[in-house]
C-alpha cells in the first residue's frame, strides 16, 4: 500500500464515522434559518453579503427574500412581521452603510424589545481595521443598541453563533441580535455537522426564578385594596399572556389601562379596560393614577412619557411591578411588592390567590372622568362641527369599516396619538407603532413586515406627511413584493406634534415645522399603487371605503385641519394628575 | 443618599470586546470609572473585573442590574471598601544617587515598605503595594526628590465574605440552574430599595 492510498483510506474512513457534509458559511447561515423554521428575509445585499446572497438564489423556494429600499426600512420591517406574527424578524445587509444604516432600526427594536436577528457582511477577515472598502466597526457601533451582537470570522462557528442568536433575541426580554459574517467566512467551506437550537447559554438567565411569597404578598395587597388599578405593557402581549391578563382582572375586578406599546392585549370594548396611559393619553387612567391605592404594573416599564413627573407619581399607592427584567424593578418607581418573572407564570399565580371582587364606584369614578374627556374632547374630535376635517373623525370611520379587526400601523407623531387613543383593538398584535425611540419614518417599511407577518389580515399603515417623507422609498417594496398595505397619510402640512409643543411651550414660534409634500397619489402612480386624496368630508367615508376594500395595496390622503392639536396631555414636567384637557 | 467609593466584582465569560460592553454601561450614564482591572478568576475560563466608582448606591445597584443583563455576564457584586481587602501598587523610578545620597529617601522608603526591583547606576525602580492614600503619599514624598517616573496600578480586591464562584459556575453550567444563580441579588434588597 503506497502512502497515497493510506491517506484515502483514513480520510474516506473519517468521512462515514462523522458523516459530515462540506458547506460553505453562507450555505450553513441559510441551513440555520431554516431550522429556526424562518419563512421571511427582508433585505439588501452589497459587496461584502455577495457570497450569502449568492447561496440564497438555491434556497428561493424555501426562503422568501423582500428587497427593501434601505436597510433601516428592513429592520423595521422585520419589527413590524415580528410584531404581528410574534416570531423572529430576520434581516441581511452588508457591510459599512448597509450596516450603519440599520442602526436606529436596531435601537428601535431594542427599546421596544423586538426578536430581531440582523446578519451583516464584513469585509475579509484579514482586512478588518485597515479601513478597507466598505468596512465599518459594526460591533462596535450596535453594541449600546442590540440586546447582543458577534462577529464571526470563521466558517465553523456560524451553526453555533446563529444558534445563540436566535435564542437571545427571542427569550426573556426580546431584543435584537446582529451577527456580523467576514466574507472569507461565508465563502470558506467547513465540515456541516448539522445544527443544533440553542437552549442554554451559561451566562445568559432569560428569566428569574418566580419567588411565591411575592406573589402571596402581592395577592394581600390586591385583596385588602379599595382602589386598585392595572397598567398593562407590551409584556403582556410578549409572554402571550392575554387570557392570563384577562381572567386577572376579571377576578379581581381591577380597571386596567394600556400604555402605548400594550394596546390590543385586552380588547378595547372590555368593559375594565379604562383607555390608555402617558403623556397624550385618557383623563381618567392619568388622573386616577394619583388616587388608586394599589397600582400592579404587568409587563410595563414605567417610561417617563407614562409617568410624568416622577416625584408625584402615584406616591399614595402600594406598588407591584410584575416583569420579567430584574433591571427593570425599582428602576423609575419602586416597588413595594416585585413579581419579578415571565407574567405567563405569574399572572395565573396572582389569579389563583385573589378575592373574587367588584369595585363598581371606583370603576364608575373612571367612567365618569371619561364622560368628562367625552365632553371636552373626544366628542368634538370625533364628530367635528366645523368644516375642517380631523384625525379623530377618520379614526372613528376607520373602526366602522373594518370593526377593530384591521392591524393599525403608525408611525411617529400626532396622527400616532390620535390612532393610538382612538383605534378599536379586538384581537391582540394588532397595535405596531415606535414607543419607546419614537422613529419618524418607521410606519411605512413597519406595515410592510406587519403585512408579511399576517397576510390574512386588514393593515392599515397611519402616517404623517411628515414621516412618510423619511421612508416613502418602501413604496417600491410594496410595488414589487405586493404587501396589500393600505396607507393612511393624515396630512396637516406640517410637522405636527413640534407644531403643537411650539404652539403650547414656545410662544406659537413655528421655527422649521412647516412642510411641503408632493403630491401623495401621483407619487403613488408611479409606484403602480392606486390612491385618491381628500379634501372634503363629503368624500372621506366613501374614499376609506374604498381603501378598505380594495385587493391590494392604496394609498389614500386626507387633508386634515392644520394646527389642530392632540388633547389631553400631561405638558412635560408636570404630573400625571395635572393632565391638561384643553 | 451619600456618593462613596465601591468596588464592583463581575464574573464574566473571556470573550472579545467585554471591555467595551461594559464601560459603555458607565459612560451612558456619564460616570467616570475610578479604575478598571481584567484579569482571570478563580474559576477556570471566567474573567474577574474590578471596577472602581464614586457613586451612590442607588446607582450602583441600578448599575449592576444593568451590568448583569449582559449575555456574557454571569454575576456582579458591589462592595464598600469595608467589605473588601484590597491593594494597589505602584511603580517609582528614581535618580539612584539620590537613593544612595538622601538619607530622607532612604527612611521613605522604609517606612512606605517599598522594595527595589531594578537597580541601575542611573536610576532605581522601587516597587510598592497599598490603599491608594497611602501610594498618594508616598508619591508626593519621592516628588521632590527627581521622582523620574510614577505609574499606579488599577485597585484589586478580594470580597471578605465571598466564597468564590467556582460552585457558582457549577450552577451556572446547569441546564436548570440554583434559585440564586437565576435571580438578581439586588432585587431582594428591599430595606435599601431606591426612593425618588
Amino acid at each position: 500500500m503506497n502512502t497515497l492510498e493510506i491517506t484515502t483510506n483514513i480520510a474516506s474512513s473519517q468521512q462515514e464515522e462523522k458523516a459530515t457534509t462540506q458547506l460553505s458559511g453562507s450555505q450553513a447561515v441559510l441551513e440555520a434559518l431554516l431550522a429556526e423554521g424562518v419563512d421571511t428575509i427582508f433585505g439588501y445585499p452589497g459587496g461584502a453579503i455577495m457570497p450569502i446572497y449568492d447561496a440564497l438564489y438555491d434556497y428561493n423556494d424555501r426562503l422568501k427574500h423582500i428587497l427593501v429600499r434601505h436597510e433601516q426600512g428592513g429592520v423595521h420591517a422585520a419589527q413590524g412581521y415580528a410584531r404581528t406574527s410574534g416570531r423572529v424578524g430576520v434581516v441581511f445587509a452588508t457591510s459599512g452603510p448597509g450596516a450603519t444604516n440599520l442602526v436606529t432600526g436596531l435601537a428601535d427594536a431594542q427599546i421596544d424589545s423586538n426578536p430581531i436577528v440582523c446578519i451583516t457582511g464584513q469585509v475579509f477577515a484579514h482586512l478588518l481595521g485597515t479601513d478597507a472598502f466598505q468596512e465599518t466597526d459594526v460591533i462596535n457601533i450596535t453594541t449600546p443598541v442590540t440586546k447582543w451582537n458577534y462577529q464571526v470570522t470563521d466558517a465553523c462557528e456560524i451553526p453555533t453563533a446563529l444558534a445563540k442568536a436566535f435564542h437571545i433575541a427571542r427569550t426573556g426580554r426580546p431584543g435584537p441580535v446582529l451577527i456580523d459574517i467576514t466574507k472569507n467566512a461565508q465563502l470558506q467551506l467547513f465540515a456541516y455537522e448539522g445544527y443544533n437550537v440553542c437552549n442554554h447559554i451559561r451566562s445568559y438567565r432569560p428569566k428569574p426564578i418566580v419567588r411565591k411569597e411575592y406573589v402571596e404578598q402581592a395577592a394581600a395587597l390586591i385583596n385588602e385594596a379599595q382602589k386598585p388599578f392595572v397598567l398593562f405593557g407590551q409584556g403582556v402581549i410578549l409572554g402571550k399572556a392575554e387570557a392570563d391578563l384577562k381572567a386577572f382582572i376579571e377576578k379581581a375586578g381591577i380597571p386596567a389601562a394600556a400604555t402605548v406599546m400594550g394596546l390590543s392585549a385586552l380588547e378595547t370594548d372590555h368593559p375594565l379596560h379604562v383607555g390608555m396611559l402617558g403623556m397624550h393619553g385618557n383623563y381618567a387612567p392619568n388622573v386616577l393614577t394619583n388616587e388608586c391605592d394599589v397600582l400592579i404594573a404587568i409587563g410595563m416599564r414605567f417610561d417617563d412619557r407614562v409617568t410624568g413627573r416622577l416625584d408625584k407619581y402615584a406616591k399614595q399607592a402600594k406598588v407591584i411591578h410584575l416583569d420579567i427584567d430584574p433591571a427593570e424593578i425599582d428602576k423609575n418607581v419602586k416597588a413595594t411588592v416585585p413579581v419579578w418573572g415571565d407574567c405567563k407564570e405569574t399572572l395565573p399565580l396572582l389569579t389563583k390567590l385573589v378575592a373574587h371582587r367588584e369595585h363598581t364606584e371606583w370603576l364608575a369614578r373612571f367612567r365618569q372622568l371619561e364622560q368628562e374627556e367625552i365632553n371636552e374632547v373626544i366628542h368634538e374630535e370625533l364628530n367635528p362641527t366645523t368644516d375642517v376635517m380631523t384625525m379623530g373623525e377618520v379614526i372613528k370611520i376607520l373602526n366602522e369599516l373594518t370593526g377593530g379587526d384591521a392591524v393599525i400601523v403608525t408611525d411617529v407623531g400626532q396622527h400616532q396619538m390620535v390612532a393610538c387613543r382612538y383605534a378599536k383593538f379586538n384581537r391582540s398584535k394588532s397595535n405596531v407603532t415606535s414607543g419607546g425611540l419614537g422613529t419618524m419614518g418607521f410606519g411605512l417599511p413597519a406595515a410592510i413586515g406587519a403585512w408579511h407577518g399576517t397576510p390574512d389580515r386588514t393593515v392599515v399603515a397611519i402616517i404623517g406627511d411628515g414621516g412618510i417623507q423619511m421612508t416613502i422609498q418602501e413604496l417600491g417594496t410594496i410595488m414589487q413584493f405586493g404587501a396589500k398595505v393600505k396607507i393612511l397619510i393624515l396630512n396637516n402640512s406640517f410637522l405636527g406634534m413640534v407644531r403643537q409643543w411650539q404652539q403650547l411651550f414656545h410662544d406659537k414660534r413655528y421655527s422649521f415645522v412647516n412642510i411641503t409634500s408632493p403630491d401623495f397619489v401621483t407619487v403613488a402612480k408611479g409606484y403602480n399603487i392606486p390612491g385618491r386624496s381628500v379634501k372634503e368630508r363629503s368624500d372621506l367615508q366613501q374614499a376609506l371605503q374604498e381603501m378598505v376594500d380594495h385587493d391590494g395595496a392604496f394609498l389614500l390622503e386626507v387633508m386634515v385641519g392644520k394646527e389642530n392639536n392632540v388633547f389631553p396631555m400631561v405638558p412635560q414636567g408636570s404630573s400625571v394628575s395635572e393632565i391638561r384637557l384643553k | 443618599m451619600e456618593k462613596q467609593e465601591y468596588t464592583i466584582t463581575l464574573y464574566t465569560e473571556n470573550s472579545i470586546g467585554m471591555i467595551g460592553r461594559i464601560s459603555t454601561i458607565f459612560s451612558r450614564r456619564k460616570i467616570n470609572i475610578e479604575s478598571l482591572n481584567t484579569s482571570p478568576s478563580e474559576a477556570e475560563g471566567i474573567h474577574r473585573f474590578t471596577i472602581v466608582i464614586h457613586e451612590t448606591e442607588d446607582v450602583v445597584r441600578k448599575l449592576c442590574r444593568q451590568i448583569e443583563k449582559q449575555v456574557e455576564v454571569l454575576k456582579a457584586y458591589y462592595n464598600t471598601n469595608d467589605e473588601v481587602i484590597w491593594q494597589e501598587q505602584a511603580l517609582y523610578k528614581v535618580p539612584t544617587e539620590i537613593v544612595t545620597q538622601k538619607a530622607p529617601v532612604e527612611r521613605l522608603l522604609r517606612q512606605y515598605g517599598a522594595s527595589a526591583v531594578v537597580i541601575r547606576n542611573d536610576y532605581t525602580v522601587f516597587e510598592t503595594a497599598g490603599h491608594r492614600e497611602e501610594i498618594d503619599a508616598l508619591t508626593e514624598a519621592l516628588a521632590e526628590y527627581n521622582l523620574i517616573e510614577f505609574v499606579r496600578s488599577a485597585r484589586i480586591a478580594i470580597i471578605k465574605d465571598s466564597e468564590g464562584f467556582h460552585k457558582k459556575l457549577k450552577e451556572f453550567e446547569e441546564a436548570e440552574p440554583a434559585a440564586e444563580v437565576v435571580e438578581n441579588r439586588y432585587l431582594d434588597k428591599q430595606d435599601k430599595v431606591f426612593t425618588m
